[in-house]
């Protein structure tokens, strides 16, 4: 109860330091373009050959901006850096103050990383969707209904991403660092979410694997409703899939924290 | 209020010398070795009572401490405040404590302390009367003024620990862990620092248990001390009867209405120092009546003054004979 009632104030702060770190955020948001060059790339390698999909798609070239503009879109939302700030705070000593709060950690550095998104949102998406209704409309869908479903699998891709980092930052605790391993996670997540290429242009074999990973639906599901790809019918049963994976990433995420608390050693005088 | 039985934290420590072989050893097979930082003490300290924590580096006071608080779970023992379990981090123990660390801050870097303050009050639950109350006194004691809406980042090391105390205080904490709280902070701010710490434990009642390796700091608020050296408990009880524990005799400063020589202060006792118009005798406590009253007869004493030997000195003392034990036994 006591924690709910801190939200509001935590989110408040959260998005105050965001705006005191805005030459950082502009710096991250340009890191995190990648889709936009793989748009380029694509779209000129669409106009040189036909691109078939694994359905047999057609992949014109504005297709192919339609997807990358939402990927692009879909990676500054579902965004977290947990991780990182895990580590940090670990190797300096500061985790410490963290946990001295009557309020779980957890949800602190949550709440950090959602706060920090209406801004990242506000700077990037009026242009992207602008470009998107612009260029590639046709490629958007047309049903309410999948509209309607859309912010609970961009949720849901954020609890992934977020979990994820919290399970993988957890390790920290055990191992002094677990940076690099939360790359080999970032490494997976690149090929396997349809951040750099979307999934239906993987071997039948390779996309059937992606499809049971958890990093499709992070990026790939909610680009994938976007663009008209499922109809409510055949969404529902992926948002549940989804939120499946979401969830066991919390029990995962928290599990590892609890033992981990108990192996802390409070580096850092 | 902190009851604390056999408490224990061992680490496991990887151990590797320096070198690219030992590095590319150590990839295959590691060497661990147990650091007892906390090896088995035993205390308890009283509601409202101010306890100074002693050690060298490395005893296990800060360990102690981040045990008490919660942070750590200790390898075995059993440790109570206030009636809680500290690691199990319950929030109604958390609201009950805080730890200020000299070392680490709570302060949100980039944003002035006016907000690390208003986020502590929403995180604690403080009503906003007892807030508002409470930054009032904190403001007017520490004398904050306009720091509190200054970028933290921006503040002077003594500004900003003044600040990271009133963010400590926003909840009131019953128990007060401070560990180094005036590290860095020039004379006048150690001042300021102290007056405030115990003027808070006076008016409050709080429990307040304080490592710093500055004496004044320990002389000036702690009238018991516990000692930990290799993470074992070596004493336990009043400030000055530690003192006459390990240095029973006093020094006696003389001065003179004109200078006098090594040899007319020598009878009197061991010198410590003698220049020009100024003498510093170490006398046993026994002694000190008797000292005086040759000294006053035998030579032009303006003033005198009696006092126990700096607490540097003591610790110092203290510390080493520890260490002469430790290598005997070993």
């Amino acid at each position: 109860m006591r924690a709910l009632k801190a939200l509001p104030a935590l989110m408040r702060v959260g998005f105050v330091e965001s705006l005191a770190y805005r030459a950082e955020m502009i710096v991250w948001v340009f890191a995190t373009t990648m889709p936009l060059v793989m748009m380029v790339l694509w779209t000129a390698v669409a106009e040189a050959v036909p691109v078939v999909g694994g359905g047999g798609k057609a992949w014109g070239s504005t297709a192919f901006i339609a997807y990358f503009l939402c990927v692009f879109t879909v990676r500054q939302l579902i965004s977290a850096w947990a991780c990182w700030e895990m580590n940090y705070e670990v190797r300096q000593g500061t985790l410490a103050m963290r946990l001295l709060r009557p309020i779980h950690p957890i949800l602190t550095y949550a709440v950090g990383n959602l706060a920090a998104l209406p801004l990242r949102a506000g700077v990037t998406l009026p242009v992207v969707v602008l470009l998107l209704l612009t260029q590639a409309r046709e490629h958007l869908t047309r049903d309410w209904r999948v509209w309607a479903l859309f912010p609970f699998a961009l949720f849901g891709g954020w609890l992934i991403t977020f979990f994820a980092n919290v399970a993988i930052g957890s390790l920290s605790l055990f191992m002094e660092s677990s940076v690099k391993l939360m790359e080999v996670w970032l490494a997976a997540f690149f090929v396997f979410s349809g951040y750099l290429f979307p999934l239906d242009l993987f071997p039948d074999w390779l996309s059937a694997i992606a499809r049971w990973l958890p990093f499709r639906y992070q990026i790939g599901l909610p680009v994938e409703l976007m663009t008209g790809v499922h109809t409510l019918e055949s969404a529902l049963p992926l948002l549940l899939q989804q939120w499946a994976w979401a969830g066991a990433l919390v029990v995962l995420a928290l599990s590892v924290w609890s033992f981990g608390l108990r192996r802390f050693q409070a580096y850092g005088g | 209020m902190i009851e604390v039985r056999n408490l224990t934290k061992h680490y496991r420590v990887h151990k590797r010398p320096p070198g690219l072989a030992a590095a590319v050893k150590s990839l295959f097979k590691r060497e661990y070795t147990t650091v007892k930082a906390v090896d088995g003490i035993t205390f308890a300290i009283k509601p409202g009572e101010r306890v100074g924590f002693l050690g060298p580096n490395g005893a296990g006071k800060t360990t102690t401490l981040k045990t008490l608080a919660g942070l750590l779970h200790p390898s075995s023992g059993e440790v109570r405040v206030d009636g809680h379990v500290p690691q199990k981090r319950e929030a109604e123990y958390l609201k009950k404590i805080m730890l200020v660390m000299g070392q680490k801050q709570q302060l949100l870097w980039d944003l002035p302390p006016a907000e690390t303050f208003e986020l502590n009050r929403a995180i604690y639950d403080v009503p906003r009367p007892d807030f508002v109350r409470r930054m009032k006194e904190l403001s007017e004691l520490l004398e904050l003024g306009d720091l509190v809406n200054k970028p933290t980042r921006q503040l002077s090391l003594g500004e900003r620990m003044k600040c990271e105390l009133a963010a400590a205080l926003v909840h009131g904490p019953k128990v007060l862990f401070l560990d180094e709280p005036t590290i860095g902070l020039d004379v006048s701010m150690q001042v300021v620092m102290r007056d405030f710490i115990r003027r808070y434990n006076e008016t409050t009642g709080a429990t307040l248990i304080l490592t710093s390796h500055y004496m004044d700091d320990v002389a000036a608020l702690c009238p018991r001390v516990i000692v930990i050296d290799k993470g074992t408990l070596s004493f336990d009880g009043a400030l000055d009867v530690l003192v006459k524990q390990v240095r029973p005799d006093k020094r006696v400063t003389l001065r003179f209405s004109q200078p006098v020589t090594l040899e007319q202060v020598t009878p009197l006792g061991q010198v410590v120092r003698c220049e020009g118009a100024q003498a510093v005798l170490q006398v046993s406590h026994d002694q000190v009546n008797a000292v005086v009253g040759r000294a006053l007869a035998s030579l032009p004493v303006v003033d005198l003054n009696v006092e126990n030997p700096p607490l540097e000195e003591v610790m110092s003392e203290l510390f080493s004979r520890s260490r002469a034990t430790r290598e005997q036994a070993a």
